[in-house]
């Protein structure tokens, strides 16, 4: 029985989750010396007030809306994908690999080919663990997690023994070609007139981003295989009951969930770095989650998490600057945004669920 | 290889395995119960930076191993209330819990120290002292077993005591007696629990208490024990490794000091690359070291090396009937 009405349970729910998380923080701030109002005035001022503070959370932002798509998907066939963060790795190494390995004569090109091997890098670690998931039984989210670690040390095998150019200490790939170079936001509407800041990093992968967020959108309610996850997501066994495979499902909604992380590379190594670096991901897997269960899953509640997280990246940035306060913050944030609106949820639904219970039977 | 060597690898496999082995069985209680926990890690976490910081703070160790111990059952508490009391998802909330010990230890730390996200170094009565065990020195001329004795068994923490002793210990609460079996039952079948009579939601409580309680003392040990005071992310994924240990051991305790072990002795022979080399007489790579526990453990957990069967009623929040 839905017992409450649907804008409730879409805007409501996640917005007194996000304020608790919020307030918490604000506590936690106050309890290590800062003042909290001052410091969200610095964080607004230094993440949104110029447009180079926009061109950082964009970049930031670009980044989430792929995790978070990532484990979006995989949540709406009931799986819990924790690899992001080693899809993401591995999705730099495919384009690193496209990159360095083909001369090619201009970006929109090298575009194109560093997106497919993103994608099938970033595919090929989440489709193991599907496998052996769909197989043999073995849980995916630790198979995840294992592989996580498992990314971390290939990369540093790859970068320290194969990529990392002779005669240098750095454990980290040539710089790529100039002619791979991605447009930034700043070239792009400098270029038709709007002042924008330069050398900051948002760069083009925003607007496939963006593209993939109606991407995603269209699959998961507008095709037969969305429709499939969905089914398989709500209940395995009536999904096989209606004939659908879950092997199929597994396989398919995991390797489209780890093409995802990987094609966050695009933003982050071909984008910004302009190389492969060890640990280019920076944790931008794991932020996936908490974009995930903030925007519902739902691409467009992605979207715009993922812009609240860049903005909190940035933020935190810019208070790491100015203040006492280090970057962890944000992490902490992170936390408490996993906690109430993924854990805790049901603390906050039971209560309005009551309220709403009550109002309907005055109504009565 | 000589002797001395093989002694001293087998000195730090000990030291390296106990934080493993008491997070280990720490996850063997919780996921006995029903409570897929993991958060290990980030328990560890924070059991490691409240013992050194009070560590270094009053000067004594006793009093570090408490708050690191409060530290990690307030977290323990946390994934209890989530995941018992109000039916949220389990992983979630140790993933959350994972991000929020790592960011508020190194606030905190930055906030009361100023060193940088660590605690000073922790000195004298501020770290757990290494116990030379009766007889180490008498029975070191001793062939083959003096020194193994002098060298390898005796010479630790009293943790690493400790946590060996919890081994049987948990063995004996888990099997033989009335609580044991009852949260044995709790992980398999809570229905049949209510049923009885017993609280599915007590008995939840008391095994992710045992948890947070296993935990503490692991990250205890590795900031007063191993290490000399808290540094940034030093649990370093331990947490995770013990629940690849876990799972290896198909939560058993015996079985989970022989996985520790192995996962220890694995962390050991990586900081000797040069003993490794000269004994295989090829190069290994590190990176594959460093990697093995978790593709010993992908492997395990796909069936190649015996099946792996968690408790039934793991991860399931329990709904009684009305």
């Amino acid at each position: 029985m839905q017992t409450m009405p649907k804008w409730a349970d879409i805007v409501l729910i996640p917005v007194i989750n996000l304020l608790l998380a919020f307030i918490i923080s604000g506590f936690v701030i106050l309890a290590i010396g800062e003042d909290p109002i001052a410091a969200v005035g610095l964080m607004v001022e230094g993440a949104l007030g110029s447009s180079y503070g926009w061109g950082f959370t964009l970049y930031y932002a670009t980044n989430f809306i792929f995790t978070g798509l990532a484990v979006a998907v995989a949540f709406h066939a009931a799986l819990f994908n924790i690899g992001g963060e080693g899809q993401a790795a591995l999705g730099g190494l495919g384009v690193a690999l496209v990159c360095l390995m083909i001369p090619w004569p201009h970006w929109t090109v090298a575009l194109v080919a560093a997106s497919v091997g993103a994608t099938l890098f970033g595919a090929l670690w989440a489709i193991i663990p599907a496998y052996l998931q769909a197989k043999r039984g073995s849980h995916v989210v630790i198979t995840t997690i294992m592989f996580n670690f498992i990314a971390a040390a290939l990369l540093n095998y790859v970068l320290v023994n194969i990529l990392r150019p002779k005669g240098t200490m750095d454990p980290a790939s040539a710089k790529f070609a100039e002619a791979t170079h991605l447009p930034t936001i700043s070239d792009m509407l400098n270029a038709v007139g709007i002042p924008f800041a330069a050398r900051t990093p948002a760069n083009i992968t925003l607007i496939i981003a963006l593209l993939a967020c109606v991407a995603v959108y269209y699959l998961i309610w507008r095709t037969k295989l969305g429709y499939q996850i969905r089914a398989f997501g709500k209940s395995q066994a009536a999904a096989k009951y209606a004939g659908i495979s879950s092997v199929k499902i597994i396989m398919v909604t995991m390797a489209i969930s780890g093409g995802l992380a990987g094609l966050m590379a695009i933003n982050n190594v071909m984008g910004e770095a302009e190389r492969l670096v060890l640990n280019s991901v920076e944790g931008a897997g794991f932020i996936g989650i908490a974009v995930a269960l903030m925007g519902r899953s739902h691409p467009f509640g992605v979207l715009l998490a993922s812009i609240l997280f860049g903005f909190l990246y940035q933020g935190g940035a810019e208070l790491a600057l100015w203040t006492t306060i280090p970057r962890d913050l944000v992490v902490v944030i992170q936390a408490l945004v996993i906690l109430f609106t993924g854990a805790l949820d049901g603390m906050v639904r039971a209560p309005v669920e009551r309220v709403f219970l009550m109002m309907r039977k005055k109504e009565a | 290889m000589d002797y001395l060597t093989l002694l001293q690898i087998l000195d730090s496999t000990l030291r390296l395995a106990t934080p493993l082995l008491l997070a280990c069985l720490a996850g063997l209680f919780s996921e006995r119960g029903g409570i897929f926990d993991i958060g290990l890690e980030g328990k560890m976490l924070a059991a490691a930076f409240f013992s050194a910081a009070t560590a270094a703070m009053t000067g004594s160790v006793w009093l570090g191993l408490l708050a690191g111990i409060a530290s990690s059952m307030a977290l323990s508490g946390l994934h209890g209330l989530a995941s018992i009391t109000f039916r949220g998802n389990q992983l979630i909330s140790g993933v959350a819990i994972n991000f929020l010990a790592s960011g508020l230890t190194v606030l905190i730390a930055q906030s009361w120290f100023q060193q940088g996200g660590r605690t000073p170094s922790l000195i004298g009565g501020g770290r757990f002292e290494e116990v030379t065990l009766p007889f180490a020195d008498a029975l070191r001329d001793v062939p083959v077993f003096g020194p193994f004795y002098a060298e390898v068994i005796s010479g630790h923490t009293i943790l690493v005591y400790v946590a060996l002793l919890c081994v049987p210990l948990s063995w004996y609460i888990l099997f033989r007696t009335r609580f044991g079996l009852r949260l044995r039952a709790v992980g398999e079948n809570p229905a049949a629990v209510d049923t009885a009579g017993v609280s599915v939601i007590g008995l939840r409580f008391a095994a992710v208490g045992i948890c947070g309680l296993l935990c503490g003392i692991a990250g205890a040990y590795l900031s007063t024990g191993l290490g000399a005071g808290f540094v940034k992310e030093m649990s370093a994924g331990r947490g995770f490794i013990a629940l690849a240990a876990l799972i290896f051991a198909k939560w058993r305790p015996w079985y989970a000091l022989y996985a520790t072990l192995l996962f220890g002795f694995l962390q050991a022979i990586a900081l000797r690359p040069d003993v490794l080399e000269s004994m295989l007489q090829f190069k290994i790579q590190v990176q594959l070291l460093d990697a093995l526990p978790y593709i010993l453990t992908v492997v395990i957990l796909a069936g190649f090396v015996g099946k792996a069967i968690p408790p039934r009623a793991g991860g399931e929040p329990y709904v009684k009937e009305r």
